[in-house]
């Protein structure tokens, strides 16, 4: 790791063995993180598995049961939620209905008894900045769901916060608009170089927006990385699945390979196992007239999905699925040869799935 | 025309017809119990009294003069004082009864869901009795033998082996604990449904406890705590039981002062007067309320 990174690092968000019981439910089990100043990261899982948790303990708005949490070298683990410089974007946004917009985002610094030119100027920039500028005397219902976004996004960002939270925060909004909030989202957060922790369950969002990736199951992280990464080497079947589609291969170690349902497959490394599973994703499958040279696989086209950019074909033996680009039609009954190169394959921790 | 209304085919001649049949019985009850009554109390304030009570249907504004505290004496404002002191009274039931509620239902909210209807009973539980036996119930808690007034009198408050009543505080006291529930329902019902990430929010944007009050929790209370407010400030004006019977000869109210004027002194058109004024106070602290209630609404 480079001296700069290392620097970074110690500015940034240190959690150090974080665990939370709610009643008999474990919603964080020991979990440590490192978020690196100016770094856009991204806690990634199912509903339920505690990312929302760390997110409100990070807050101050849950006390964690055990461990630790520091920012920029500080201390911060039984702070109240006051004193933190720590802003959040909720789920729901939050506005305060009976407040204008522009009063909205005055609100911490009024808090904090900002002078009236300064809370004037901080906020007009930061309405301007998001677009709002228009929006200053409106009332939270009388806005979209994408400006009352923004508007929540301003609240927290016109306060300066060392860490910026987001609480699944494109959830609400149509899948059109979400797609590019995620690129104005990415966009702001590099030119503003503020530290964003992303709360979310949807694996594009994660891809698109994140510098790293911690994907969360059950109370722990399973894998955390840059999008890359995680994406192209997933540790388990679980993050396997999770973040992008996969296929999942159970297989038995033999020399040089594998043995599993579609006959020996090569790898380039040794399973730490005797029985586990192979992951390979539908794009990396090659598709082809002719037998290639190794683990190649005869199969019969028995299903296609058209997905606009792509189709998706569904094979047997298998079942398998194949992403092929969308000019490559392949009609359902057609035998196929399918390349699944050793280099593809990976090998995940799972003994078995 | 055809229309369709709620799913159902008809026309507008028709939808007429159902509306005046659906809003007949009401509009019924209250000219009866209502405007009838209303009209004919502003005529009795408007003529005067014979000589045994009896109505003598000749039209004067004496008794508004009277009211207004103009006699052939000179101009003693006794009558206006007790009108006051009524605003006065109602005020500040509504008030302790509002500051009362606030930790009350946070309390209630704060229980786990079976509980919390216990706690509700409880509140409602004093209603199941007669208002006049209730206020009975403080002579005895109030009397000399037992322990708060032995409190009192240890700390030198009142005399030793004196009652607590009548008394100002008496009034109050029994005031409270007769309009605490009009106030805790209503106000219980917002409060349950608070969305608590606004505390959050406001939290998490730096508010003290104060701000966190002011900007998440009592704009979200506001409608339960305005019909709690409405539902005590108003009765509380024209509450007599509780001042005549707590707070002695000396402590007059409106209250009393009406149903002394419609009782013992045979003063109908006086008591309709004062009925008139105890009114228009009433109005006149409503449209205050409510305009105020507006701008908090909408700063």
């Amino acid at each position: 790791m480079s001296q700069n990174l290392n620097a970074k690092i110690d500015q940034g968000l240190s959690i150090q063995n974080i665990s939370k019981q709610f009643g008999d439910v474990k919603a964080l089990d020991d979990v440590s993180l490192n978020v690196a100043q100016g770094e856009f990261f991204t806690l990634l899982g199912p509903s339920g598995c505690g990312k929302t948790t760390l997110l409100r303990i990070i807050a101050g708005l849950e006390l964690a049961d055990a461990g630790r949490i520091f920012s920029g070298g500080k201390e911060i683990t039984r702070l109240p939620a006051i004193k933190r410089q720590v802003n959040t974007v909720f789920q729901s946004y939050a506005l305060f209905p009976h407040l204008t917009i522009f009063e909205n985002v005055a609100f911490g610094l009024r808090s904090r008894k900002f002078p009236e030119d300064e809370i004037r100027k901080r906020v007009h920039r930061r309405l301007e900045m998001l677009d709002l500028g228009a929006m200053a005397r409106r009332h939270p219902h009388q806005l979209s769901g994408g400006q009352k976004q923004r508007v929540a996004l301003a609240r927290a960002l016109v306060n300066e916060p060392d860490v910026l939270l987001l609480d699944e925060p494109m959830s609400a909004l149509d899948a059109r608009l979400r797609a590019q909030v995620q690129e104005d989202l990415r966009r702001l957060q590099r030119k503003l170089g503020h530290t964003f922790i992303l709360v979310t369950h949807d694996q594009a969002e994660a891809l698109v927006c994140s510098d790293r990736i911690a994907v969360m199951r059950q109370g722990q992280v399973r894998q955390c990385g840059t999008p890359e990464a995680v994406y192209d080497n997933p540790r388990d079947s679980f993050v396997a699945k999770f973040l992008g589609a996969a296929n999942l291969i159970p297989a038995t170690r033999v020399d040089g390979g594998v043995d599993t349902a579609f006959g020996f497959l090569a790898l380039e490394k040794v399973p730490p196992w005797t029985t586990g599973t192979v992951a390979i994703r539908p794009e990396w499958i090659g598709i082809g007239e002719t037998q290639p040279a190794v683990n190649g696989i005869r199969a019969r086209v028995s299903e296609i999905v058209y997905r606009g950019t792509s189709f998706d074909l569904w094979l047997e033996p298998g079942p398998l699925r194949v992403r092929t680009s969308s000019y490559r039609r392949i009609d359902p009954g057609r035998d196929v040869w399918l390349e699944l190169a050793p280099r593809e394959l990976v090998i995940l921790e799972d003994e078995a799935c | 025309m055809l229309l369709t209304w709620y799913g159902e085919l008809t026309t507008r001649g028709r939808l007429l017809k159902r509306g005046i049949m659906l809003l007949l019985p009401g509009i019924l009850w209250l000219l009866l119990f209502l405007v009838i009554p209303g009209l004919v109390l502003v005529a009795v304030s408007l003529v005067t009294r014979g000589a045994y009570g009896e109505l003598e249907w000749i039209f004067t504004l004496e008794n508004y003069r009277r009211l207004a505290g103009f006699s052939s004496f000179g101009w003693i404002p006794d009558y206006l004082m007790i009108l006051w002191r009524s605003v006065v009274v109602a005020f500040v039931t509504t008030l302790v009864s509002v500051l009362l509620s606030y930790p009350l239902c946070f309390f209630i909210a704060g229980r786990r869901e079976r509980s919390r209807y216990m706690w509700l009973t409880l509140v409602i539980i004093p209603f199941w009795t007669n208002m006049v036996i209730r206020t009975y119930a403080w002579f005895l808690i109030l009397s000399p033998e037992m322990p708060v007034a032995r409190l009192a009198a240890v700390l030198g408050i009142v005399p030793q082996g004196a009652p607590l009543y009548p008394s100002a505080f008496a009034v109050y006291l029994g005031m409270v604990s007769m309009f605490l529930p009009f106030v805790t329902l209503p106000l219980y019902a917002s409060v349950e449904r608070l969305d608590w990430t606004l505390v959050e929010a406001a939290q998490d944007l730096y508010a003290s406890r104060v701000r966190v009050f002011t900007q998440a929790i009592l704009p979200q209370t506001l409608p339960g705590l305005s019909v709690g407010i409405i539902l005590t400030f108003i009765p509380a004006m024209g509450m007599f039981v509780v001042p005549d019977l707590l707070g002695g000869a000396k402590y007059m109210l409106v209250g009393n002062l009406i149903q002394q004027q419609f009782g013992t002194s045979r003063d109908w058109p006086f008591g309709a007067a004062i009925s008139m004024g105890l009114m228009v106070l009433t109005l006149i602290g409503l449209q205050i309320y409510r305009r105020r209630g507006r701008e908090i609404e909408y700063v």
